[in-house]
């Protein structure tokens, strides 16, 4: 493919199937440096399997991601991840302090546990999600955005160059969604790139800079300004999407 | 007499086993509840009865470490068959566990009934792996049991925060680089351990319990999984060694039973009593809540029923109350008793209530909070 | 009848009668109740047995049935705290009543003529001893008739509760809105379950009973999807199942039980190997063809996604090397799918670059429309 930039995330025809049927068809992207960058695309799209694909969580049939121009093996201590909240049981005997510090883990490798360091990391991390006065909460005792927030906080502590985080916003209240906008752009203006499934079209234009429209293959992706626009949305929604005509204006 | 009881050479052994056995699966338990397979010790130790078995058939030996090697391999074995059904098939967790276990000891069945019939005088006492005879349990045995649990738990040490990031979050766990499925295979490999030392104290079935019952109960009593496992490890301990007592001091009770029966007791007490989740601790919560829920109507009740007369402080006669709430008789008394208590309202000499300074700013706060 | 066939019909009888509410186990996957209740019953077995002091009395089944239905209801109960999950309670509840069992019977081992072996275990070769008499005639074994009375009240609950139990099993929240309270369907199912346990495992121990009620079932479950043939193949499977672990039983001169619950396994196994489409040979096979299919439907979406056979082609992307660059092919793949897609008439080779002709057009959008 051609940019003009030089690429953070270049995904080259991903194709990923559960037996016989793709779910993702032969997905090409190039994710440039220091955006924030939304998939969306109706519910089965295959957001969340792009996702974790591009991660090797989910083995890909065919195709290759690289991130940085290495392959992506290389450089999987380059990605942070915020998993689906509810993919964990909050019932386990933890509090949020130890769930950050797990944001370390990956760096220390086997068997090392996390020292003194990691802790002033881990704090500062909380402290950047606002929650410094839940570090030693049972992590059950929190509320979903306070969750969301714990988990961003272990993303942090990953100290990655790419986020990849799987429905952020989702169900959070208002505290927490401001709090993580403003986390996501302070990591933009550090220079690094975040990836997001995002359910919700109406924010779109205002949080993210970039999107990928997906729906079992890659629709378009690039600038939300020339993307995101009601010709691309119907390709990927169909007819489902009402609202469109409403807020065509707004919307492109 | 508990010393006299301590100088007995088979009790001494039979306590020091039933403690080790208590330790080793009350801790590795721990993570196999938390990662909600409770029930793979069960299937581990019905899997592992073909492997003793048939390890005494080729051997013709009952040397500790051939049988439990013996148990071991049937149990790497259960464990494949369970990834591969789970992992290749529709058939989840919990079918692929009900057929490994019943399979196994279905053909572990068949190989004993081989053996019963072998003409070797040798082939006695392999049928205590079923119910367990703990009496039975000689030096040797516990040297075994020393080894394969201590391997065990520094093998759970060692890879300890791996396995605490397994058991909360295994996808972030392949995202941060580790290889999760050789993690999940050496950890159900330790709770296959744990089980193949339980066997012989407590039997197949009530191995189980061993598993679950101390990590299901020392959870009601802590937030931290450091805390979690060692408490499980002591509760383990505790019931081991009580139940091994108890099965010498009573007549006709025999071991296994009487550590289940003491593990239950624990689980029964830490689910009632534990602090905050306990079945105890909800139930005095929600009393409380609904009282202060009954207190708080009563003063904005009171509050309101101010306003028609020109004094906020107008006393009213209890039964006038009683008549205006939806909530039990019983609870506007309590309710106004505790009231009066914090000096929110007053009793005046012929028992009418009426709401004090700090009563109306109170009654006058909740109106906010509501609005 | 001869023995043999008098054990023989009481086994095939006792696998259908486990299958039928063994599916709705699997189903529901639930399969572990199974080996729960099987063990649980025995405390309720021996305090029916201390009140009647008569061990075919129907009191001891009523107790037992009583203690199936006292395991399901407690676990529910201690899932329901939210304190432990539904495994561990499960895990919690039945070693402890089993436990207590083994008590009572240990106690009073001396009167009781109670064998917790035999519970477990179970010897079906002793089944024909115990005859049905009616005034003087022979009916045949005890266990045959019981089981026979078990098998047909399981079949008339699951075909007046068919719809219920079905739609509770797939959807129990859709059941639930309409008016079935799935949970009064669960406690039906558990007497069953309860009620099953009880019958078989006095002829054939509880072990055989929690094979013959998940391994046929969920060998089933690999060869049909639909509910109705899933209940007459994993009852088919367990019967025949009962059959062979019987012959070699007799041949080996080994346990019953344990032979007949091998069976169940063996035959898991060769469902598991050979099931026409989900089985893991037939998976594999078509793993094999399936992957040059798919690499085939693959060439061509990438080919018509980066303007193949028009005139806004991209010939980077087309060209044959690229696809061991950027798919990830090996380069004898690349060249195997290339050549059959070229067979099929989809693409046109040109020097180095894949063209796709109307038709390879044609076959790319419908694989992306699908």
């Amino acid at each position: 493919m051609e940019h003009n930039f030089e690429p953070v995330i270049q995904v080259n025809d991903l194709t990923v199937s559960y037996h016989e049927k793709p779910v993702l068809w032969d997905v090409d992207l190039a994710v440039p440096p220091a955006v924030l960058m939304a998939i969306v695309g109706p519910n089965g799209a295959g957001k969340t399997t792009l996702l974790k694909a591009m991660m090797g969580l989910i083995p890909a049939t065919a195709g290759e991601v690289s991130l940085f121009g290495k392959p992506r093996k290389e450089a999987m201590r380059r990605i942070g991840y915020v998993p689906q909240r509810t993919a964990v049981d909050w019932d386990f005997p933890t509090t949020s302090l130890d769930v950050v510090l797990m944001g370390s883990y990956g760096r220390l490798g086997w068997i090392k546990r996390p020292g003194k360091s990691e802790k002033i990391a881990a704090m500062s991390a909380l402290e950047k999600v606002g929650m410094t006065d839940f570090a030693h909460r049972q992590i059950s005792q929190l509320s979903g955005g306070q969750q969301q927030r714990v988990f961003l906080a272990r993303a942090l502590l990953q100290d990655s160059d790419v986020y990849m985080m799987d429905e952020p916003f989702q169900g959070v209240d208002a505290t927490t969604e401001r709090a993580i906008i403003a986390l996501l752009k302070e990591l933009r203006e550090a220079g690094k790139t975040v990836v997001c499934v995002h359910h919700d079209l109406q924010t779109v234009p205002e949080y993210f800079d970039w999107v990928t429209l997906l729906n079992v293959r890659r629709i378009a992706s690039g600038p939300v300004s020339s993307t995101f626009v009601p010709e691309n949305l119907k390709k990927t929604f169909g007819g489902r999407i009402s609202f469109l005509k409403e807020n065509e204006e707004g919307v492109a | 007499m508990i010393f006299s009881i301590l100088q007995d050479y088979t009790l001494r052994h039979v306590i020091f086993g039933a403690a080790i056995l208590g330790i080793v699966s009350g801790t590795l338990g721990s993570f196999a509840v938390l990662r909600q397979r409770s029930l793979l010790g069960d299937t581990m130790s019905h899997a592992a009865l073909p492997g003793i078995a048939l390890a005494f058939m080729i051997t013709g030996s009952k040397a500790p470490f051939i049988l439990l090697t013996g148990a071991a391999l049937a149990g790497w074995l259960g464990t494949l068959a369970i990834l591969v059904i789970t992992g290749r098939t529709r058939i989840k967790e919990d079918g692929a566990q009900g057929i490994v276990l019943s399979v196994f000891f279905g053909i572990g069945l068949v190989l004993l009934s081989r053996i019963q019939r072998m003409p070797s005088a040798a082939k006695a006492g392999l049928d205590k792996f079923l119910f367990g005879q703990a009496a039975t349990l000689l030096t040797s045995d516990i040297i075994a049991m020393l080894v394969v649990g201590g391997t065990a738990m520094v093998v759970m040490l060692v890879l300890w925060k791996e396995f605490k990031l397994l058991s909360f979050d295994p996808e972030f766990l392949t995202a941060s680089g580790f290889p999760t499925r050789t993690l999940e295979y050496i950890l159900t490999f330790l709770i296959v351990g744990a089980v193949v030392i339980g066997l012989q104290t407590v039997g197949v079935v009530l191995m189980s319990a061993m598993v679950v019952a101390p990590a299901a109960s020392a959870r009601q009593w802590t937030n931290r999984l450091e805390g979690m496992v060692a408490l499980s490890g002591v509760f383990g301990a505790i019931a081991g060694i009580s139940g091994a007592l108890i099965s010498s001091l009573v007549e006709k009770v025999p071991t296994g039973p009487a550590i289940v029966l003491a593990l239950g007791c624990i689980a029964a007490c830490s689910l009632l009593f534990g602090p905050e989740r306990g079945i105890l601790s909800q139930i005095l919560r929600r009393q409380r809540n609904r009282q202060t829920y009954a207190a708080n109507r009563i003063l904005q009740g009171l509050w309101v029923l101010s306003l028609h007369h020109k004094e906020y402080q107008h006393p009213h006669a209890i039964d006038t109350l009683e008549a205006l709430f939806t909530i039990s008789r019983g609870s506007v008394r309590g309710g106004l008793e505790a009231l009066a208590s914090q000096g929110l309202i007053k009793k005046d000499s012929i028992g009418r209530f009426a709401l004090t300074p700090l009563g109306r700013e109170k009654a006058l706060a909740l109106e906010g909070e509501q609005s | 009848m001869n023995a043999h066939l008098e054990i023989l019909s009481i086994a095939v009888v006792v696998a259908i009668a486990c299958a039928l509410p063994g599916t709705f186990l699997v189903l529901r996957k639930r399969a572990l109740i199974s080996d729960a209740i099987s063990h649980a019953v025995l405390p309720g077995i021996v305090l029916g047995f201390f009140m009647t002091g008569n061990i075919n009395s129907p009191l001891l089944m009523l107790g037992a049935v009583a203690a199936g239905l006292f395991t399901a209801w407690l676990t529910e109960l201690l899932a329901k705290t939210r304190l432990v999950k539904e495994d561990a309670a499960i895990g919690l509840v039945f070693p402890v009543l089993f436990s207590i069992g083994v008590l009572l019977v240990s106690r009073h081992a001396g009167n009781i003529h109670l064998d917790t072996d035999a519970v477990l275990l179970g010897e079906l070769a002793f089944a024909p001893f115990d005859r049905m008499m009616i005034q003087g005639t022979d009916l045949g074994p005890r266990s045959l008739w019981s089981m026979s009375a078990i098998l047909l009240l399981n079949s008339v609950v699951i075909l007046l509760l068919y719809k219920e139990l079905k739609l509770s099993t797939f959807d129990s929240g859709l059941a639930q809105a309409q008016g079935f309270k799935p949970h009064r369907l669960h406690y039906a199912l558990m007497t069953l379950v309860s009620l099953t346990v009880v019958g078989a495992f006095d002829s054939v121990g509880s072990i055989l009973v929690v094979a013959l009620m998940v391994a046929p079932p969920a060998a089933a479950f690999l060869l049909t999807k639909r509910l109705a043939p899933m209940i007459f193949i994993g009852a088919l499977i367990g019967a025949i199942s009962a059959i062979i672990g019987y012959g070699v039983a007799v041949l080996g001169d080994v346990s019953i039980a344990g032979s007949m619950a091998g069976a169940c396994g063996f035959s898991f196994l060769v469902v598991l190997l050979f099931a026409p489409q989900r089985g893991l040979v037939a998976q594999q096979v078509m793993r094999r063809t399936q992957t040059l299919h798919l690499g085939v439907r693959m060439l061509v979406v990438h080919l018509s996604h980066h303007g193949s056979g028009t005139n806004q082609m991209d010939e980077n992307e087309c060209r044959k090397d690229h696809l061991t660059q950027h798919i990830a092919w090996t380069a004898s793949f690349a060249n195997k799918v290339a050549e059959s897609a070229i067979k099929q008439g989809f693409i046109m080779p040109h020097h180095q670059v894949l063209k796709l002709t109307p038709k390879g057009i044609l076959v790319a959008q419908e694989a992306m429309t699908q």
